[in-house]
């Protein structure tokens, strides 16, 4: 279906995917870890936004309770968290050094056109308009998997993951008009226990590396032979 | 047929008259945002009025290319912005010259720029010329990006044929179209020299870029210069307001329809010469370094436009 023959809420709503999608890459290559979080938050309130669409045009009551619990949990309970962990770990003003931006960037756009290959022959498949954001969805998974990947600070790839969350969240909105409530609310219920997983080990591996940059951890030397190994 | 050329002709003295107000308008608000009173709003055209009485001296290292730049920018400049419909969509010369004739058209004003920079043999100028070079290098992929972005869009290259189908499609949300926004803003504030890629009002030399290929210019040579500059400014402003909200342009040739394309253009471009004013007082300068990371944004949202376009609004 072209785009000029749909209701106004559903273009709103493509512009919504569409946000999330911008915002994905925006955290890939955001350097500085408060001003990524926030930009997480902004990702689960448009998050929260196409949910609330999607009740409002396929008149499914029980999304309005999704995008309230997302809203309240994705844009604000876990940025929270996050926030308070990073100040908690005194990493307020914490920059990381980005290995070539640009070709990640690039390496990004490439996943966005490989998941749009992929979801091709299912789109075909039927006529529902939201079917085109399952490829923006499966875009955002792979771009939070990419940020996984290339960011060597901790928080950063927890934001990789959880942005991977969102990438899922917004494919079962788009293809199936959302989950049962109770699936819903089981995952909503993991994501919150990860993220109180993933605060205790941030602690662990500062108290056992001195850092949260992970690529220390490939290290398999004493603390002291690896001072003495810098040295040369 | 003949009124119709008439009017791409009183289009084209257009951009040449009213180019002056609006720098002069973005000058006024941006020194009352900076709690001054400020030059008044006609203040360039009386620059350009000094300038164009004054004696004009050349360098005697200059060759005769240093001598023509400024009429070949002037004209080029001014080629390029009659390509752009102002009061009526539909003029023609929207079949003579598409959108990527108005890219190539830039382009070759451009490159006088900078040669005319590199001809007397100064620091400054090979400096600023191999500055500005870095900067559109990297702006034109960016702006071809947004402008392929509307091309597919609107099927055509046309500017006339882009506006006209925005137009007749009425109130449509494209993402695409957000994102070409977003990239063309960009590139217009690195290609116009705004403020956080370039300041037009410093002088110092280690951030200077435009005024660097400039600084041996003097009387009309200046003038020209100077005033191809701020017709760029606006083509740029009328392309964004034309392009995105097409909506009070005349579509045919009656008194009344001109007359209200006229004042609605007037009104979008004081609208966006006001947000540029508030844009250029908030942002800082940035390194000139860090140029690229901006061009890259550009770039990469006319990126993101081509492919939203592809992905979310062509129905299989």
């Amino acid at each position: 279906m072209s785009l000029t023959l749909m209701p106004l809420l559903q273009q709103f709503m493509l512009l919504l995917a569409a946000l999330v999608l911008f915002l994905s890459f925006v955290l890939l290559a955001q350097a500085r870890l408060v001003a990524a979080i926030h930009i997480f938050a902004w990702q689960g309130a448009l998050i929260a936004a196409v949910t609330f669409t999607v009740a409002v045009t396929g008149d499914a009551p029980h999304l309005y309770f999704s995008a309230l619990l997302t809203l309240a949990l994705k844009a604000m309970l876990i940025p929270w968290m996050l926030h308070r962990l990073v100040r908690q770990l005194g990493l307020e003003r914490h920059t990381e050094v980005l290995i070539r931006p640009g070709l990640v960037v690039m390496a990004a756009v490439v996943l966005v056109i490989f998941s749009y290959w992929v979801v091709v022959p299912m789109v075909e498949q039927s006529l529902a308009f939201t079917r085109n954001i399952i490829a923006v969805s499966l875009a955002v998974v792979l771009i939070g998997l990419l940020m996984m990947v290339f960011r060597q600070q901790a928080v950063a790839q927890v934001l990789g993951f959880m942005s991977m969350e969102n990438g899922l969240f917004l494919a079962a909105i788009s293809a199936t008009a959302g989950m049962p409530l109770v699936v819903e609310l089981g995952v909503a219920f993991d994501v919150l226990v990860a993220m109180v997983l993933f605060g205790v080990f941030f602690f662990q591996i500062r108290e056992s590396i001195d850092s949260l940059d992970v690529d220390r951890l490939n290290r398999l030397t004493e603390t002291l032979e690896q001072d003495s190994g810098e040295q040369p | 047929m003949l009124s119709a050329w008439l009017l791409a002709l009183i289009q084209a003295l257009l951009y040449v008259a009213l180019a002056p107000l609006l720098v002069g308008w973005v000058r006024k608000v941006k020194a009352r945002l900076q709690n001054r009173r400020g030059p008044r709003v006609l203040q360039p055209y009386a620059d350009l009025r000094k300038l164009l009485r004054k004696e004009t001296r050349v360098a005697y290292t200059a060759s005769p290319l240093f001598l023509v730049a400024p009429y070949i920018v002037f004209v080029a400049t001014w080629l390029a912005a009659a390509t752009v419909p102002l009061v009526v969509m539909d003029l023609p010369v929207a079949r003579i010259a598409d959108i990527i004739v108005l890219v190539g058209l830039l382009g070759l004003a451009r490159f006088f720029l900078a040669l005319a920079g590199m001809d007397i043999g100064t620091a400054f100028g090979g400096m600023g010329a191999s500055r500005e070079m870095m900067v559109s290098g990297l702006a034109e992929p960016a702006m071809l990006m947004a402008v392929f972005t509307l091309a597919m869009s609107a099927h055509s290259t046309s500017l006339a044929g882009v506006i006209y189908q925005h137009w007749a499609d009425g109130l449509v949300l494209r993402p695409s179209y957000l994102f070409a926004l977003g990239a063309l803003m960009l590139v217009a504030l690195a290609e116009c020299g705004r403020i956080p890629v370039d300041n037009h009002a410093t002088h110092l030399e280690l951030t200077m870029i435009h005024e660097a290929m400039l600084l041996e210019y003097s009387g009309r040579h200046l003038a020209l210069m100077e005033w191809a500059a701020q017709i760029k400014l606006m083509l740029y402003g009328v392309l964004i307001v034309n392009v995105f909200l097409p909506w009070g342009m005349a579509t045919d040739f009656t008194p009344v329809a001109l007359a209200l394309g006229l004042v609605t253009v007037i009104a979008k471009l004081a609208v966006l010469g006001g947000a540029l004013a508030i844009a250029e007082t908030v942002l800082a300068k940035m390194r000139l370094f860090r140029v690229p990371a901006f061009l890259n944004l550009a770039l990469l949202l006319g990126l993101l436009g081509l492919l939203s376009h592809v992905i979310l609004e062509v129905g299989v």
